[in-house]
């Protein structure tokens, strides 16, 4: 009697025990998901510092005088890529990469007006690579926001939530953009 | 639902209005397609040939019933439905399909066991049993075998029948950006893509899973879309690979195969026992009453399995088209892309007779064979392996509102 009350204790804590790993392992798996995520964002907004150079030389190759909105742009990649990239310095970086946005949709805007510089194919590409990048940053920022609300699920959920609670699995924050300026898409016209 | 101003649900990023892409016809070893119309239209196409429909001669007749027809259709959803919402029902009806099939597998197996058990007397059934024995494992492993073989090269096998070719970034950089823009969404690695040089308009994809998935376009579909349509066609293809849907229908065409093979090896022993005269009613002892009746069912299950297999099948195929038309949105977070972008479909005629097939036809966005699109609101029939467009359409603009 006294082994079959202890066989079935075991075979309880044995399955618990399995039960807790393998939600130990799911939360993990879905932290490390967001952590990917976030840094797929990073990629993309480098790849953005990577195309300005380029598309500021063969800005002033056209139109050289534009020098402000120029300016505008490399100071805002400059300030841009100085701000670490974590979860300290998220709302600053956001701001600051709104700020390249808008200096980038100005300078593609004025290109308007400048017929030469619209036919020139190496210019064509930067402005699809630069738009493509810009899609790419905002699903960068969607997958995110996937990733961490599948974590949040599980963390939140009963009966997850004990095995997060012990075992302290912190608190994620979706990405979230600040002001409504920066919520409105950066206004890139591509005319025909 | 026609007359929506400025609906645009996406906060990030500017969006290019596709332009025809210039790579696209003059890619090396692609055949020339004469006829593609050069300039890109903007308003939905209508039907070209109007020869099966003499009742509608004009096509922007037959367009703008498909658009009536669609705003009927969409208030019969919940107007505060999600994605989301119609990703659970989906995969809801799904898992309800999966489960019929392996009911139905299950169910014709004990009957068509029972009946052999009491048709074949213990005297004789040594030899017949060892013979049916090795018939099914010899089923078994041709069955297995040919799911291993598809499971690993299908997806090459399908794209070389396809006559589609691998694409460089070089030769057409939006269609690779806005693929690459997907997969990022959804979180996919990059896939391959291939452009099938054919002036009818469809895309598919395959691939075992998404470290091995292709996404394959027409060049006629290419050059018809906007960048907006294109990503959520190319949405649509990658939410199947996201979905594990090619495994899936390969699952259930395996199992297909499978219960018609052994309703027809019984069908066949069947005959060839009673055509040499030794049933068990002529044996009269062994069966009685008990065998007839399970007899009886066997043969009627016989007939029906396979059928009613084929209209599981093809249910679940429908199923899996609705779902990865919600999960298209669920990464462009954008219904319109890819409603417009099946409209256009809607009026497009040419079938895809040279590279597709009955066995490939489930893999395209829209069916390539059938001529159900050129009257894109006819319902579903049971043996179709996409819903009716309107229906997709609707589904769709029902998230818009």
């Amino acid at each position: 009697m006294l082994w079959i009350v202890l066989g079935v204790i075991a075979v309880v804590f044995i399955v618990v025990l399995l039960w807790i790993i393998a939600v130990y392992n799911g939360l993990v798996k879905r932290r490390i998901d967001c952590d990917n995520g976030w840094a797929q964002i990073d990629v993309q907004l480098k790849r953005r510092y990577d195309l300005i150079p380029n598309l500021v030389e063969t800005v002033k190759g056209y139109a050289g005088h534009e020098k402000d909105t120029l300016e505008a742009v490399v100071k805002a990649r400059q300030q841009a890529i100085s701000i670490t990239s974590d979860a300290a310095h998220a709302a600053e970086k956001g701001k600051v990469e709104g700020e390249l946005s808008s200096a980038l949709s100005r300078l593609l805007a004025i290109s308007e007006a400048y017929p030469d510089l619209k036919a020139n194919t190496s210019f064509l590409q930067l402005q699809e690579e630069l738009a493509s990048t810009e899609n790419k940053i905002g699903f960068a920022r969607q997958h995110f926001n996937d990733t961490v609300g599948r974590y949040e699920e599980a963390r939140q959920t009963f009966p997850s939530s004990i095995v997060a609670g012990v075992f302290n699995f912190d608190k994620r924050a979706y990405f979230t953009l600040e002001d409504a300026q920066q919520r409105e898409a950066p206004k890139v016209s591509f005319g025909s | 639902m026609a007359e929506r101003p400025g609906h645009d649900p996406r906060a990030f990023g500017p969006r290019a209005q596709g332009s025809p892409i210039p790579g696209v016809p003059g890619i090396p070893g692609m055949p020339e397609i004469p006829g593609l119309p050069g300039s890109r239209d903007d308003k939905p196409q209508g039907p070209k040939k109007q020869d099966d429909q003499p009742e509608r001669p004009r096509p922007p007749k037959e367009e703008s019933s498909l658009n009536i027809a669609v705003r009927e259709r969409v208030k019969a959803y919940p107007g505060t439905m999600t994605f989301l919402d119609l990703i659970r029902k989906n995969k809801r009806q799904s898992a309800l399909l999966m489960f019929i099939m392996i009911a139905l597998g299950v169910v014709i197996g004990a009957v068509i066991g029972a009946a052999m058990s009491f048709y074949v007397g213990p005297s004789e059934s040594s030899i017949l049993l060892g013979a049916s024995a090795v018939g099914a494992v010899v089923a078994l492993i041709a069955a297995g075998g040919g799911a291993a073989w598809s499971f690993y090269s299908g997806s090459d096998a399908l794209l070389r029948m396809a006559h589609a070719k691998p694409l460089a970034k070089e030769m057409d950089p939006e269609l690779f950006n806005v693929v690459e823009e997907i997969a990022i969404a959804g979180g996919l690695p990059m896939p391959r893509i291939y452009v099938i040089g054919d002036s009818a308009m469809n895309a598919f994809a395959t691939g075992r899973d998404p470290e091995h998935a292709a996404v394959a376009i027409t060049v006629g579909l290419r050059q018809k879309l906007t960048r907006d349509e294109l990503q959520g066609v190319m949405a649509h293809e990658l939410a199947h690979v996201r979905h594990y849907d090619i495994r899936f229908s390969l699952l259930m065409a395996t199992m297909v195969g499978l219960i018609a093979f052994a309703t027809d090896a019984f069908l066949r022993t069947t005959w060839h026992i009673g055509a040499s005269g030794r049933g068990a009613r002529s044996r009269g002892k062994g069966g009685g009453s008990g065998a007839g009746i399970a007899f009886a069912i066997a043969l009627i299950l016989a007939v029906l399995a396979p059928i009613v297999a084929a209209i599981v099948q093809m249910a679940y195929s429908r199923q899996r088209e609705y779902l990865a038309d919600a999960g298209a949105v669920e990464l462009t977070r954008n219904p319109k892309g890819l409603a417009d972008a099946l409209r256009k479909l809607a009026g497009d005629t040419d079938p895809l007779v040279d590279t597709a097939n009955r066995g490939s036809a489930h893999m395209y966005i829209v069916n390539p064979l059938s001529k159900m699109r050129r009257n894109p609101r006819e319902r579903a029939s049971l043996m179709s392996s996409h819903p009716p467009l309107m229906e997709r359409i609707a589904r769709l603009e029902a998230l818009m509102r």
